[in-house]
C-alpha cells in the first residue's frame, strides 16, 4: 500500500490503540497470516514469483487497517509498472489507497473479478485478492524485498512506533 | 454541520504525502497527538476498543471494534451511541439574548416556542457561513446553542466581538460556555425506548426539535431531541462528573444492541441523510442559500432582515443563487471532496464536497455544489476521479429517507 494509507487516520488510529491497549491480541491476529513462499514490501504488498510471471497483491495487514473494501482500481493489460509506483487503488467506505508494485514489469493479466467483488481482498488477500499479474523486467528487484520474518518484524516495529 | 473536516483532514494529508517522505508524516502525526484535548470519556472510549485519531484538537474515536459498515447500519437497525463532547454547548442568558443573537443568525429564533429549536447558521458580513448550530430557545431570556468543535474558537471570537458592542450599549445578554458538561448523541430506533428506562418524563410527547431540562440516570441533563444521522434520536448534554455512568447505563438498558459509535460512522450516517458537515460541504464563502438551507430563514427574517449579510441572502432568496449543494449517485470509485464535475463536453459544472460508499444503499453517494441550471434532479454529469470520468447523477437529498419522531 501506498504512504496515502498508512497517513490515513484510521490506519494511524489501529496502531495507536494496538500500542497502548490490546496489542498482543491485535498483532496475534494481524500477523497470523504472513505467508511463506511470498516476497513482501515495505508499501504492504506482496508478490508472488513463478516461472516468469509474478501474482501481485496487498498484505492481510494491509487489508485488516483499510476494512471493508467497496472499489479496486486496476491498471490495463500491457501497461508498464515501475518499482515503487501506484498501478491501482483500493477505496475502503472511508479511505482511499494507492496501490505500489514491488518490483517492475508489464501487466499480462488483472484480476477483473475484483470489479464485481472487492471485498475478496478482505476475505482472501493472498488468493481470490490477488490484484495484477507481472512479466518482471527486472526480476533481480525481488531481493530486494523481505521474507515473511523479515515482513513480520517490520510490521511489529512500524506498530511500536506509534 | 457538526465536527470539523476529518475527512478533508485526511485528503489533504493525502494530497501532501505524495510530495513528501513518510519520515516527516510520522513525526508531524506523532507531535500533535499529545496536545490533544480529551473528553471524560476518553478512558473508557480506549476500554471499548476506540480507535482514537486526532480530530479539531480533541482525541476522538474514529471507530470501536466494528467496521464502519457495521456501525453505520446497526445505527439505523438498532441505535448508536456517540460521544460528541468536544462540540461546543453554549447558553446567553439575559433579556435581550433573542435580539442579540437574530443579529448573528437567520433563523426566526423570537419565533420559535420556549423549548424547542431549529437548525440555523452563524453569518459573516458577506452572507457567507461562519458556523452551522442548533439553537434552542429554552426561555424568552435563555437560549441553548452546540456549535462545531473545529468551530469553537472563531465562534465564540464572533460572538464575543458583537456581544461587547451590544452591550456597550445597553443591551442585557451574557452567556455561559457549557466546558462543565459532556454531550453525548443517541440515535437510532432504539434511542426513545431505551432512554426512556432512565428518565421519568414521558419521552414519546417529546417530538424531534423539542428540548427538556430533567433528570436522566440521576443527574441533570439538557435533553434535545434532534441528530446528526437521520433517524430518530437525542442529545444529552450531562454534567462531566455523570457522563461515564450514563454511557454505561444506556449501553447496558440496550442489551448490547445500541453500539458505541465513532466518527467514522457518523459521517457516513449525516451523509446519507443528506447534511452537511462544516468545512466540507459549507465554508466562510457559501451562503446557506446556495447550502440549500433557504428554509432555515425565517419568514419575518425574510421580510426584516437584520443579520449579516441579510443583503446578499435576501437577494439570492429572490434572484437564485448562482451555485446549490446538490446530491450525487455515481459509478465507479466513491467520490471524495474535491473531485471534479463536468459536463459530456468537459466543461467544469462544479465540485464534489463530500463523498464515499453507502452502507446502506450498497452505492456511492456524494453532495456537491453545481452550476444553477444543471442543478435539477436527474440531470446527468460526469465525476473526474484521479483522471478518469466516471457517471454521474444529480440526486434528491436525503439518500436514506429520514426518521424524525414527529407529531402525526
Amino acid at each position: 500500500m501506498a504512504l496515502r494509507m498508512w497517513a490515513s487516520s484510521t490506519a494511524n488510529a489501529l496502531r495507536i490503540s494496538r500500542s497502548t491497549n490490546n496489542s498482543q491480541l491485535s498483532l496475534t491476529r494481524c500477523f497470523s497470516s504472513v505467508l511463506d513462499g511470498l516476497k513482501y514490501a515495505t508499501s504492504h504488498e506482496w508478490v508472488k514469483h513463478e516461472g516468469d510471471v509474478a501474482t501481485i497483491g496487498i498484505t492481510d495487514h494491509a487489508q485488516d487497517h483499510l476494512g471493508e473494501l467497496v472499489f479496486v482500481e486496476l491498471p490495463e493489460i500491457g501497461a508498464t509498472i515501475t518499482k515503487g509506483g501506484p498501478f491501482g487503488a483500493v477505496e475502503s467506505v472511508k479511505a482511499t489507497s494507492d496501490v505500489n508494485s514491488p518490483i517492475s514489469g508489464e501487466v499480462v493479466e488483472v484480476n477483473s473479478s475484483l470489479s464485481d467483488s472487492p471485498g475478496s481482498i478482505n476475505t482472501s488477500p493472498y488468493a481470490e485478492g490477488w490484484m495484477i499479474k507481472l512479466k518482471p523486467s527486472s526480476p533481480t528487484e525481488l531481493n530486494s524485498l523481505m521474507n515473511p520474518a523479515e515482513y513480520t518484524k517490520f510490521c511489529e516495529d512500524e506498530d511500536a512506533a506509534h | 454541520m457538526r465536527g470539523g473536516g476529518l475527512w478533508q483532514l485526511g485528503q489533504s494529508i493525502t494530497r501532501r504525502l505524495s510530495q513528501t517522505d513518510k519520515k516527516s508524516i510520522t513525526r508531524r502525526c506523532f507531535a500533535s497527538e499529545a496536545d490533544l484535548k480529551k473528553t471524560v470519556l476518553y478512558d473508557f472510549h480506549v476500554a471499548h476498543g476506540g480507535k482514537m485519531v486526532p480530530f479539531a484538537g480533541w482525541s476522538m474515536p474514529i471507530q470501536y471494534k466494528d467496521s464502519i459498515m457495521d456501525s453505520t447500519l446497526n445505527c439505523r437497525e438498532n441505535g448508536s451511541l456517540f460521544d460528541v463532547s468536544h462540540m461546543c454547548g453554549l447558553s446567553l442568558k439575559g433579556k435581550n439574548s433573542i435580539a442579540f443573537l437574530e443579529k448573528l443568525v437567520i433563523g426566526d429564533i423570537a419565533g420559535l416556542a420556549p423549548g424547542t429549536g431549529t437548525l440555523s447558521v452563524l453569518t459573516n458580513e458577506k452572507g457567507g457561513a461562519i458556523d452551522d448550530t442548533v439553537i434552542t430557545k429554552v426561555t424568552d431570556d435563555h437560549i441553548y446553542l452546540v456549535v462545531n468543535a473545529g468551530c469553537r474558537d472563531k465562534d465564540l471570537d464572533h460572538i464575543e466581538g458583537h456581544m461587547k458592542a451590544f452591550k456597550a450599549k445597553g443591551g442585557d445578554v451574557g452567556w455561559h460556555i457549557h466546558d462543565e458538561r459532556s454531550l453525548l448523541a443517541l440515535q437510532g430506533p432504539l434511542a426513545a425506548p431505551v432512554l426512556q428506562h432512565l428518565t421519568k418524563d414521558d419521552l414519546s410527547k417529546m417530538y424531534f426539535g423539542e428540548f427538556h431540562i430533567l433528570d436522566i440516570n440521576g443527574a441533570e441533563c439538557f435533553l434535545t431531541r434532534t441528530g446528526y444521522t437521520g433517524e430518530d434520536g437525542f442529545e444529552i448534554s450531562v454534567p462531566s462528573e455523570h457522563a461515564v455512568d450514563l454511557a454505561k447505563a444506556l449501553l447496558e438498558k440496550s442489551e448490547g444492541k445500541i453500539r458505541l459509535t465513532g466518527l467514522g460512522a457518523r459521517d457516513s450516517l449525516r451523509l446519507e441523510a443528506g447534511l452537511c458537515l462544516y468545512g466540507n460541504d459549507m465554508e466562510q464563502h457559501v451562503t446557506p442559500i446556495e447550502a440549500g438551507l433557504t428554509w432555515a430563514v425565517g419568514k419575518r427574517r425574510r421580510s426584516e432582515g437584520g443579520f449579516l449579510g441579510a443583503d446578499v441572502i435576501l437577494k439570492q432568496i429572490a434572484d437564485g443563487p448562482a451555485i446549490r449543494r446538490v446530491g450525487f449517485f455515481s459509478s465507479g470509485p466513491p467520490p471524495r471532496g474535491h473531485s471534479e464535475i463536468v459536463d459530456d463536453q468537459g466543461s467544469a459544472l462544479g465540485e464534489v464536497t463530500s463523498g464515499g460508499f453507502s452502507p446502506c444503499l450498497k452505492k456511492n453517494i456524494a453532495m456537491g455544489y453545481l452550476k444553477s441550471g444543471s442543478h435539477k434532479a436527474g440531470t446527468k454529469v460526469k465525476i473526474v476521479i484521479r483522471g478518469k470520468s466516471y457517471e454521474g447523477v444529480v440526486t434528491k437529498m436525503p439518500f436514506v429517507p429520514t426518521k424524525y419522531y414527529k407529531p402525526t
